[in-house]
C-alpha cells in the first residue's frame, strides 16, 4: 500500500473515532479529487446512510445561512449533532472564491456537536460543488445525526440539491416577481418545505399566496391525476437528466408546508424544525425514503459512469486530432457534428481515423 | 487530480469594527485564485482556531486595528498548535506598531502587512509561504 493510501486509511479511521482534524483534512482531499481519498471513501461507505440530509436552497441573500444557523441551534437544543456544508460560488475568471456563510453562523462556534465546512462550487453549475455529495458522506460517517447542505444562491434551475438531500427546503424572500414566477419550472418544484423568510417585510403574505396558488394549480402536490389535468411539474425530469423518481414532483401523502420566518430573530424556526421532523417521519412511514435513496444512488452512479467513460474516451482520443478537427471546424471545412462523430470514433477505436 | 487551491481564513479578532482592510484583502486574494473563508467581525481566538481547523486552511489572516494584537495573535497561534494546525501560516494586517512586529514574528507570525501594502504583494507572499516557492 502506498504512503498516500496508508495516510487516507488512517484519516478514515480517525474520522470514525470522532477526529475533527482528520475529518477536515479528508474533506480537503476529497475536494481536490486526491486518488487516495477514494480509498478512504470506500472504507467509510459502510458507515454512511445514518444521517438525515437536509438541503437549504434559495436566491442569494434570501437568508439561507441565517436560517441554517437557527435550524442548527434548534437541533442542538434537542440534543442532535449537526454537520453543515455551505457552498458558495467560485469565480469563473480567477478560480478563487469568497466563502462567507460562516458570518451568519457565529452562534454555532465552540460547540463540539457542530462541524461547519465552507465549499467553493469549483465550476459546478447545479448549485453544489462536484464533491459535495462525498463531503456529506464524510460527515455522515463521522456520526452527525443531521447534515445540512446550503447551496449557492440559486436562481431557477439549480436543482441538484434535490438529488443530494432527503428533505429540501426552498427559501424565498418577499418581493421577488409575480405569481407566474411561482408556476415556472425548476427550483420551486423540488421543495419538501417552503420557507418565506424576512416575513416582517412587506409582500410576505403575497409570496405565501403565490406559493399556495402554485400548489393548488398543481393539484395540491398530492399527485392524483384528475380529468384533464396532470400534476404540475410532470415531464420536466428529462431536462435535468434525472431518473423519473429522483425529482418526484408528485409527493404522495405529503403536503408541502409554507412557513413564514424572520430568520434573524428566530421567529418561526420552531415550525421549520417541526416540519423537518414531520417530513422525516413521512419518509420513513411511507417508504418514500427507500424510493428516494434508490433514485439518488441511480442518478449518482449514472453521473459517475458518465464522467468515467468521458475521461476514458478523452484519454484515448489523440490530442493532435482534436486540434486538427478544431482548426477545420473554425475554417468551416466541416461542421461540428461531423467533427464530433470523427473524434468519438477515433476514441472508441483507440486509434486515428478520418 | 484537481489543482489544489490555497485556502485562507480571514478573520477580525477583537472588538474594532473596521473591516474595510479585511474585505479588500479577501477580495484581492479571491482574485488571486484562492478560496477565502471570511468569518466577519468580533471573533475570539477560540472561534478563529476552530474555524481554521474545520475549514482546513493553509493560511490564517487576521486584521486588527484596536491594539489588541499582542494579546490576540499569540493566543490564536497557541490554539492552532494545540489543534494540530501548527503548519498553517499566520499573517497579520491592520495597525501594528513597528516595535511589535519582531515580537509577533518570534511568536510565529509569517509577515505583517500594514496600511498601504500592495494587495498583489500580499497574494505573492502568501503563495510563496504556502507553496514554499
Amino acid at each position: 500500500m502506498s504512503k498516500e493510501a496508508t495516510g487516507a486509511k488512517r484519516l478514515a479511521e480517525g474520522i470514525l473515532q470522532g477526529g475533527r482534524r482528520e475529518l477536515a483534512k479528508l474533506i480537503t482531499r476529497v475536494e481536490n479529487a486526491n486518488p487516495a481519498a477514494r480509498l478512504a471513501l470506500a472504507e467509510l461507505y459502510p458507515h454512511t446512510g445514518r444521517a438525515h440530509i437536509v438541503g437549504v436552497t434559495g436566491s442569494p441573500g434570501c437568508g439561507k445561512s441565517t436560517l441554517v444557523n437557527e435550524i442548527v441551534k434548534q437541533l442542538r437544543a434537542a440534543g442532535e449533532t449537526v454537520g453543515v456544508v455551505a457552498v458558495d460560488p467560485t469565480s469563473p475568471f480567477s478560480g478563487g472564491a469568497l466563502l462567507g456563510d460562516r458570518i451568519r453562523m457565529r452562534d454555532l462556534a465552540g460547540d463540539a456537536g457542530v462541524f461547519i465546512r465552507s465549499m467553493a462550487s469549483r465550476g459546478s453549475l447545479g448549485g453544489l460543488a462536484r464533491a459535495t455529495a462525498d463531503v456529506v458522506r464524510l460527515l455522515d460517517a463521522a456520526g452527525f445525526d443531521f447534515v445540512l447542505v446550503e447551496t449557492v444562491g440559486a436562481g431557477q434551475a439549480e436543482v441538484d440539491i434535490a438529488k443530494a438531500a432527503h428533505t429540501t427546503i426552498v427559501v424565498q424572500a418577499p418581493g421577488m416577481g409575480d405569481d407566474i414566477q411561482a408556476i415556472k419550472a425548476g427550483i420551486l418544484e423540488i421543495a419538501d418545505i417552503f420557507v418565506v423568510n424576512k416575513a416582517d417585510r412587506p409582500g410576505a403574505e403575497n409570496t405565501r399566496k403565490a406559493l399556495e396558488m402554485m400548489q393548488r394549480l398543481g393539484d395540491g402536490g398530492n399527485g392524483q391525476e384528475r380529468h384533464h389535468s396532470r400534476p404540475l411539474g410532470s415531464g420536466h425530469e428529462a431536462a435535468v437528466e434525472l431518473p423519473p423518481s429522483a425529482m418526484r414532483p408528485p409527493r404522495p401523502g405529503w403536503e408541502v408546508p409554507i412557513l413564514l420566518t424572520v430568520g434573524i430573530e428566530g421567529v418561526g424556526t420552531v415550525e421549520v424544525i417541526d416540519a423537518i421532523r414531520a417530513h422525516v417521519a413521512h419518509l420513513h412511514d411511507s417508504g418514500e425514503l427507500q424510493v428516494r435513496e434508490a433514485a439518488r444512488v441511480e442518478a449518482e452512479l449514472a453521473m459517475m459512469l458518465r464522467e468515467a467513460l468521458l475521461a476514458d474516451l478523452l484519454n484515448k482520443m489523440p490530442a493532435e486530432q482534436i486540434d486538427v478537427m478544431l482548426a477545420r471546424v473554425v475554417a468551416r471545412e466541416i461542421d461540428p457534428y461531423t467533427a464530433v462523430d470523427h473524434l468519438v470514433k477515433a476514441g472508441v477505436n483507440g486509434n486515428e481515423s478520418g | 487530480m484537481t489543482k489544489e487551491k490555497i485556502r485562507v481564513l480571514i478573520a477580525k479578532p477583537g472588538l474594532d469594527g473596521h473591516d474595510r482592510g479585511a474585505k479588500v484583502v479577501a477580495r484581492a486574494l479571491r482574485d488571486a485564485g484562492m478560496e477565502i473563508i471570511y468569518t466577519g467581525l468580533r471573533q475570539t481566538p477560540e472561534m478563529i482556531a476552530e474555524a481554521a481547523l474545520q475549514e482546513d486552511v493553509d493560511v490564517v489572516g487576521m486584521s486588527i486595528l484596536s491594539g489588541a494584537h499582542m494579546a490576540q495573535v499569540p493566543r490564536v497561534i497557541e490554539l492552532l498548535q494545540a489543534n494540530g494546525m501548527g503548519d498553517a501560516k499566520v499573517f497579520v494586517g491592520g495597525i501594528i506598531p513597528d516595535e511589535d512586529i519582531p515580537v509577533l514574528k518570534e511568536k510565529g507570525v509569517s509577515a505583517v502587512f500594514g496600511p498601504g501594502t500592495s494587495t498583489i504583494l500580499i497574494g505573492k507572499i502568501i503563495r510563496e509561504a504556502v507553496l514554499g516557492e
